[in-house]
């Protein structure tokens, strides 16, 4: 019986199932991408006259035909395996993408020459001109391929310098990258140039310790921010990049440089070759001019302008007005190596060639953060389609910043949202507000040795602390080293976007460097936005120097409540401050803190989903439709005739589910006052035809009218009707006396009507009553159900087997019961399979077989009027009995 | 029909709620929920302090203030033994009458049966509800008497707000807890209506709710996931964030009122044509 109703839903869930798995079968799955491993000889040096053999891989746009072509370059310490994924995901969405190696970098030979227009330029202009020779190649013109670049950092460096030196560049993605390597490397927050920047110590020997091998190559860990573009790649990259290419070529013309070594391993100390010594593990793979330069500038902490000049010729600034194709910038907002000033400046040298540019802060960079390697490869395949395949896919946001969005109300971890607007503001930003600062003149002490030293970020750990490098992470200033200027606590948040500036004085004799930063108060601790500092060097004047100074470009929210609180302090961890001891006074020239906003960036996606509304509605609409059509309608017309009649069945028909027909055109009536015996065999149908009369079981066919009334579930009629079938049916937990009387109130019906003290005469209980019914045993609950049945001694009384469980006394004492109850004008039906007790108390009797009803009248009629057997014994009812079911067996 | 009979009269409220109230289950289940912040607090007060006080996860504030525990007390049983407390009362009303064969009785009295059910709901839900409350208004007492009546420390950002203010807050917090288990009482009382075993409708809604949660780690189903009716049972968590967010308490609402809506109905439309055979 359970089961039927289960069938359907067991259905439906496999079927679900069924589907699903046909679904996960035969879901397109991407195309597969061919890669193809490639040696490409180039020719560069200041004479084009060095052969270097680059490793390069290949994709084939899986769209096959003729595509445009990509450039994808790695970062520093990294090789082109690194960019095995993105470049798969483009050749999918249609490209030819071309990794390689750079010199100096993975199994590719030549030395680092960090972006050099004669070395790694003239490399790329001639990876163009292989690209040119593919025929999966798209050519605008012969020789020019429809190309663009991308690439993070050091790639993101070389993408621009390409695009300034080889015209057949089309559109560029440089991410996290560089405008100018001094200014990057000897940065001065006074805007007096990387002559008089201070060191930044830090990053820079880690920067060019990815360049030397070592049997303790840099593993995996935070130093892979240095190779991972954009986090695509992951940190792991950084592993690769230090390892697997032993010694360091002597240089000579046209001999590839660099055995192409399994990348990825670790070089075995055996590896390094005998004769490399102090030059090697000094200068790694590094041109050896790169690294004179760099072990001039790092013992000094000042760059030479012979320094200087190198750095620029690598960097972007070097080629003013040279880039002049669509680029989209991506800067990372935890970046202490390039910061966003660099993108901003790249931003604006190329808008001012008129060619489109889109700027946008993600939350990643070289101090770790998320990364968002999903949405830097869809904006960039977005760049690409627009400006390569120029398939009319709509302009982005001219300036896109990444934000908290607090937290996902499902999973509980942060999400970011994009604010974006229609125009970049630049560092300045789109207004100004000015938030007046207060403080005395203060003294700060530069430490002997320049130690300890304060911590804004750590290089290389950003990574490894994820999300905590950045606004939560490490700041931590030292006593007597800083002075602090602060503002009264904000009206109204306050977003800050691009570069405060604020004007200080400095007192004292001679160079002080110092670290100017911004600190959001009012929070549980000092919060450094994004972890930046901006180093100035000033020569102080006993009567003070006055010096504007640009603070490190951020995107903070400063929520209301909260301070400003410009500190300046004569140390810090990631740069070179000097070692003589010295103390200078340190005062606000102007008191008042210039903050750039841009009220123009919105956050897109916020607002209800439409489904929040819909939903609900939808489910309340179907809801109704279900109960409404639901509605079990039957009319029910009185029948005036037989309202005397206390039962009168007709054609009553009942088939179950599983095809057993248990009652079959079932016809009888009941007249008033009549004791009836419902007998037959088990199975006959007599359970279920009381169901159908209690309105438990639809009937198939015919009806059930009592006192003339139709029976459905619930109707009114069943009042009426007292009953008990198929045992009793009590809450275990309740007395006997506590059963009766919720189940009295339970009818709606007044007290006064229940009769319940009879009921509990007949029950006979005595102090049983009052315990809970779950003690009974099974006689007591069988005289409680007929005391149930009996309350507010209804017209019709239906019994079903009443005397199970009930010893002979009290068997006797039923039948008076019964008769005494019928006599009152009462109707009683008994059903029964004693047959010797039916023929005892019934005056009528309905004999049922197989569903079907075989005998119907008073049983003195059934019995032939006291006929006698053969025997002489008188014929009893078991007799007759038999008989008819026999004749129909 | 009797003279005394009035369908609108049959199984009042208050005779339901007896009958289910005497109940040892329910009483038992009470007893549990309630007992439940005392014991936090004695585990708390028993084990060693946390070593490291900067940490600002909701176990280890919880000892910050009643404010504080009650929102732990919250967080902790609302994943699993508030879910298992309104299945008890929504998935056992139907069945455990089937199972008593007491429902027939009550059919047959009669009350018809859209007002059986229709009584039935209304007095589970009614103690689903009082346990869904009980649970975090006693872990308001407890965690006050044990460690006082303090402003609140959030958990994240580690903000302090003031205790009157976030007090508005929890109610907000108490009533997206109500709302956000109405679907596991439609399901359990839709399994309820379907079979005559109590224990298989409290263990098919829990399990149902345990599979929905298991399938919402599932990352991989993408934006399926948000639909899934337990993906959104933590979004109370942002009525104690330093901004109230609605949003995902919103999407979390209209969800558990889709599901319900649409669990009672079919519960209601099955139970019409069902025939009777406990």
């Amino acid at each position: 019986m359970k089961l039927r109703g289960r069938r359907p839903a067991a259905l439906v869930v496999s079927a679900l199932l069924v589907l699903g798995a046909a679904v996960w079968a035969l879901w397109p799955s991407p195309p597969p991408v061919k890669a193809l491993d490639q040696r490409i000889t180039v020719v560069d040096g200041p004479r084009d006259d060095q052969r270097v053999s680059l490793d390069a891989t290949f994709f084939s746009p899986a769209t096959g035909g003729k595509a445009p072509a990509v450039l994808l370059a790695h970062g520093f310490g990294g090789s082109k395996r690194g960019m095995r994924a993105e470049a798969e995901r483009l050749a999918r969405q249609g490209y030819a993408v071309l990794t390689w190696s750079a010199r100096g970098f993975g199994a590719s030979g030549g030395q680092i020459a960090l972006n050099s227009p004669d070395y790694e330029v003239k490399d790329v202009r001639q990876l163009v001109d292989w690209l040119a020779a593919r025929p999966e190649v798209l050519l605008d013109a012969p020789g020019d391929p429809r190309l663009g670049a991308a690439g993070g950092s050091y790639g993101g460096a070389i993408t621009l310098m390409a695009a300034a030196y080889d015209r057949r560049i089309d559109a560029i993605v440089p991410q996290i990258t560089w405008y100018d390597l001094a200014d990057a490397l000897f940065p001065d927050a006074t805007g007096a140039g990387p002559e008089n920047g201070v060191f930044k110590r830090m990053w820079a020997g880690l920067f060019f310790s990815m360049a030397v091998d070592s049997p303790l190559a840099p593993g995996a860990g935070g130093l892979g921010a240095l190779a991972g573009a954009t986090g695509a790649d992951g940190p792991g990259a950084g592993g690769a990049g230090g390892a697997g290419s032993p010694g360091t070529p002597t240089g000579g013309a046209g001999t590839p440089t660099g055995a192409p070594a399994s990348p990825g391993t670790p070089g075995a100390p055996g590896e390094a070759p005998a004769g490399g010594g102090a030059q090697d593990v000094q200068c790694g793979r590094f041109l050896p001019a790169i690294c004179a330069m760099y072990q001039e500038v790092a013992e000094t902490g000042r760059a030479t302008p012979a320094a200087v000049e190198t750095l620029r010729r690598s960097s972007p600034i070097s080629v003013p007005g040279r880039i002049q194709v669509p680029s989209l910038l991506i800067q990372g907002k935890r970046d202490s190596l390039f910061p966003l000033a660099h993108a901003d400046a790249n931003a604006r040298a190329i808008a001012a060639t008129g060619a489109p540019v889109e700027v946008a802060w993600f939350d990643g960079g070289h101090d770790g953060g998320d990364g968002e390697a999903d949405w830097v490869a869809e904006r960039t395949a977005a760049w690409f389609d627009r400006w390569l395949k120029k398939d009319g896919t709509p302009a982005g946001d001219a300036f896109t910043v990444t934000r908290d969005g607090g937290r996902d109300p499902g999973t509980r971890r942060p999400v970011l949202v994009h604010a974006s607007a229609g125009r970049y503001p630049g560092l300045a930003g789109a207004r100004q507000s000015t938030v007046p600062l207060a403080g005395p003149d203060q003294t700060v002490a530069t430490p002997p040795g320049g130690s300890p030293a304060a911590i804004s970020s750590v290089p290389g750990i950003g990574g490894l602390l994820g999300g905590l490098g950045g606004s939560a992470g490490i700041s931590l200033d030292m006593p007597g080293q800083s002075a602090a200027f602060e503002s009264a606590p904000l009206s109204a948040p306050l977003e800050v976007t691009g570069s405060p500036t604020v004007r200080v004085r400095v007192r004292g004799e001679g160079d002080v460097t110092l670290f100017a930063k911004v600190y959001d108060i009012g929070g549980q601790r000092p919060t450094l936005p994004q972890g930046l500092v901006a180093p100035l060097r000033v020569k102080a004047t006993p009567a003070g120097t006055a010096v504007a100074v640009t603070l490190p470009a951020i995107d903070h929210r400063f929520d209301a409540g909260h301070r400003l609180r410009v500190v300046l302090s004569t140390t810090d961890m990631g740069y070179a401050s000097p070692s003589a001891a010295a103390a200078h006074r340190i005062g606000l020239a102007a008191p008042a803190l210039a903050l750039p906003t841009d009220p123009s960036l919105r956050s897109t996606g916020a607002g209800l989903a439409w489904w929040t509304w819909a939903l609900p509605l939808a489910a309340l609409l179907a809801a109704a439709v279900l109960l409404l059509t639901g509605r079990v309608r039957r009319a029910d017309t009185p029948d005036p005739e037989s309202a005397g009649v206390p039962l009168r069945i007709s054609g009553l028909t009942k088939r179950y589910r599983d095809g057993e027909l248990a009652v079959d055109d079932l016809s009888f009536r009941v007249e008033q006052g009549q004791v009836l015996g419902l007998l037959g065999p088990n199975g006959a149908g007599k359970t279920t035809t009381l169901r159908m009369l209690m309105g438990l079981i639809h009937p198939d066919a015919g009806e059930i009218r009592i006192f003339g009334r139709r029976v459905t579930p619930g109707a009114p009629v069943l009042s009426r009707l007292g009953s008990f079938v198929e045992g009793p049916g009590f809450l275990p937990h309740l007395s006997g006396r506590d059963n009766l009387e919720l189940y009295w109130r339970a009818t709606g019906r007044p007290a006064g009507e229940a009769h319940l003290e009879e009921a509990l005469e007949i029950a006979a209980l005595g102090s049983a009553l009052d315990r809970a019914v779950r003690t009974y045993s099974q006689g007591m609950r069988q005289r409680l159900a007929i005391a149930q049945a009996m309350l507010g001694l209804p017209d019709l009384l239906v019994l079903d087997e009443p005397t199970n469980g009930l010893d002979p006394p009290q068997i006797a004492e039923m039948r008076g019961v019964l008769s005494r109850y019928a006599s009152g004008g009462r109707t009683v039906i008994v059903s029964s399979h004693l047959l010797a007790e039916v023929e005892q108390v019934c005056d009528h009797v309905v004999v049922m077989h197989r569903g079907r009803l075989v005998a119907d009248g008073p049983v003195s009629a059934l019995l032939g009027g006291g006929a006698k057997r053969a025997n002489g014994a008188r014929v009893r009812l078991e007799d007759v009995f038999l008989d008819l079911i026999g004749d129909k067996a | 029909m009797s003279a005394g009979y009035a369908p609108g009269r049959t199984l009042p409220l208050r005779v339901e709620f007896v009958r289910q109230f005497r109940r040892r289950r329910t009483l038992t289940m009470f007893g549990l929920l309630l007992a439940l912040p005392w014991i936090l607090v004695v585990a708390f007060t028993l084990g060693p302090e946390p070593a490291q006080q900067s940490s600002l996860r909701l176990s280890d504030l919880a000892t910050q203030g009643g404010l504080n525990f009650a929102a732990f007390t919250l967080s902790v049983s609302a994943t699993l033994l508030l879910v298992v407390a309104v299945a008890l009362f929504c998935g056992d009303t139907v069945a455990s009458e089937a199972s008593w064969s007491s429902l027939r009785y009550l059919l047959a009295a009669p009350v018809p049966r859209d007002r059986l059910l229709r009584q039935k709901l209304v007095v589970a839900l009614g103690f689903s509800a009082a346990a869904v409350v009980s649970v975090p208004v006693m872990a308001l007492l407890a965690g006050t008497l044990a460690f006082g009546w303090n402003d609140i420390r959030l958990p994240g950002t580690g903000e302090v707000i003031a205790a009157a203010s976030v007090l508005p807050r929890f109610g907000i917090v108490v009533g997206y807890a109500l709302v956000s288990q109405l679907v596991v009482a439609a399901l359990a009382f839709l399994l309820s209506v379907s079979t005559d075993s109590p224990l298989g409708a409290v263990g098919g809604a829990v399990g149902l709710v345990i599979v929905s949660s298991i399938m919402q780690a599932v990352e991989a189903l993408g934006v399926v996931r948000e639909f899934l009716p337990t993906f959104w049972s933590t979004a109370w968590l942002d009525a104690l964030a330093p901004e109230l967010d609605w949003s995902g308490m919103t999407k979390g609402a209209a969800l558990s009122v889709t599901y319900a809506a649409i669990l009672v109905a079919v519960a209601f439309r099955r139970f019409r044509r069902k025939d009777i055979v406990s």
